[in-house]
């Protein structure tokens, strides 16, 4: 393919308190993308991070420079929606790769994502913990049933053709990420619900490549029942409106 | 295109309309007493095979969910190179 010689993958990172972890992901990406020898950036948008987020990542600018390294910070915590929307806004890529920046999700999966996308033509790519070798790591049996449990209902409810709803390790073409994001209202992690949703509603081709997830490496996660209830909410509004 | 919630509610109608004409004589087939003592108890029948799927299904995928111990081991060895190679181009970790 001709065309791919031009494909430039631009990964949104946004931070928040991320100081230990952005100079690793930032270093697997970096190696990564010296292994598959495709072009890319990296889009930092730190949301005002009070423990020096910032300037950790001029520091890595410093080191990989400023075309492989591009700082978009905004100066509060605005949720992950506008994070890339603003990313977007100054991506140079045709392609957008979405990741935590905390090592939950490994860079060396993105060469599979991209390999997926150019053999089956896919607008979309997610990662999933669902199926295949994809697995967690640092899950405890509640939290399985919880998840497992979780995900049947919307499979049974929605049809949705992807097996990882909530998710957020995915590659998507730019101008159909522009265009979920435009069409999309929720927040949290319901929101990469509602976009991988909406993208079958659309009726983009979504591929899917089995990832493992090390939940929160540094730091902890949290499984409460306010994000129960604001999942069973999403899940609702999607049942009723696509 | 239809919502999932009118596909959902299209299918439930279709079929309470079609037990509740074979049961309650909406239609011009008489059916026999004995046979409708088996249909009258469908929806309970398919609450609970369907509940059994369910359960069956989510407990399998909760027994058979990956864990990917050795996703973390060599995050670990790659971590520690990264730190390695990161102090060296002049990185300095706070």
């Amino acid at each position: 393919m001709p065309r791919s010689k031009a494909d430039k993958y631009s990964i949104l990172l946004p931070t928040y308190n991320e100081k230990e972890n952005l100079p690793l992901i930032t270093w697997l990406i970096v190696k990564s993308f010296s292994e598959s020898g495709h072009d890319y950036e990296i889009i930092v948008i730190d949301d005002g991070s009070p423990d020096g987020t910032l300037e950790v990542a001029k520091q890595l600018q410093d080191i990989y420079g400023s075309d492989k390294i591009v700082l978009r910070p905004r100066a509060k915590k605005l949720g992950l929606g506008t994070a890339y929307i603003h990313g977007i806004k100054h991506a140079t890529g045709n392609f957008i790769i979405i990741m935590d920046a905390d090592l939950s999700h490994h860079p060396k999966f993105i060469s599979e994502f991209i390999r997926l996308q150019k053999e089956e033509q896919c607008d979309v790519v997610s990662g999933t913990r669902y199926a295949g070798n994809g697995g967690v790591y640092g899950w405890d049996l509640k939290r399985k049933i919880i998840s497992r449990g979780a995900n049947f209902l919307a499979q049974v409810l929605l049809r949705p053709g992807a097996s990882d709803l909530t998710g957020s390790f995915r590659l998507y073409k730019k101008e159909v990420l522009q265009r979920l994001i435009d069409s999309c209202v929720s927040k949290g992690y319901v929101f990469q619900m509602e976009m991988i949703v909406r993208a079958r509603q659309f009726g983009y081709k979504i591929g899917e490549v089995p990832i493992t997830f090390v939940d929160r490496f540094y730091g902890e996660s949290k499984l409460g029942g306010s994000e129960i209830i604001s999942y069973a909410k999403g899940l609702l509004y999607l049942f009723a409106s696509t | 295109m239809a919502t999932k919630l009118v596909q959902w509610l299209t299918v439930f109608f279709l079929v309470a309309s079609i037990w509740s004409a074979l049961l309650f004589d909406l239609i011009p087939i008489r059916l026999d007493d004995t046979l409708k003592e088996v249909i009258w108890p469908f929806p309970a029948y398919f609450l609970v095979v369907f509940g059994c799927f369910s359960l069956g299904t989510i407990g399998y995928r909760v027994a058979t969910f990956n864990d990917c111990e050795d996703a973390v081991v060599s995050l670990k060895e790659e971590l520690e190179e990264a730190r390695k190679d990161l102090a060296s181009k002049g990185f300095t970790f706070s």
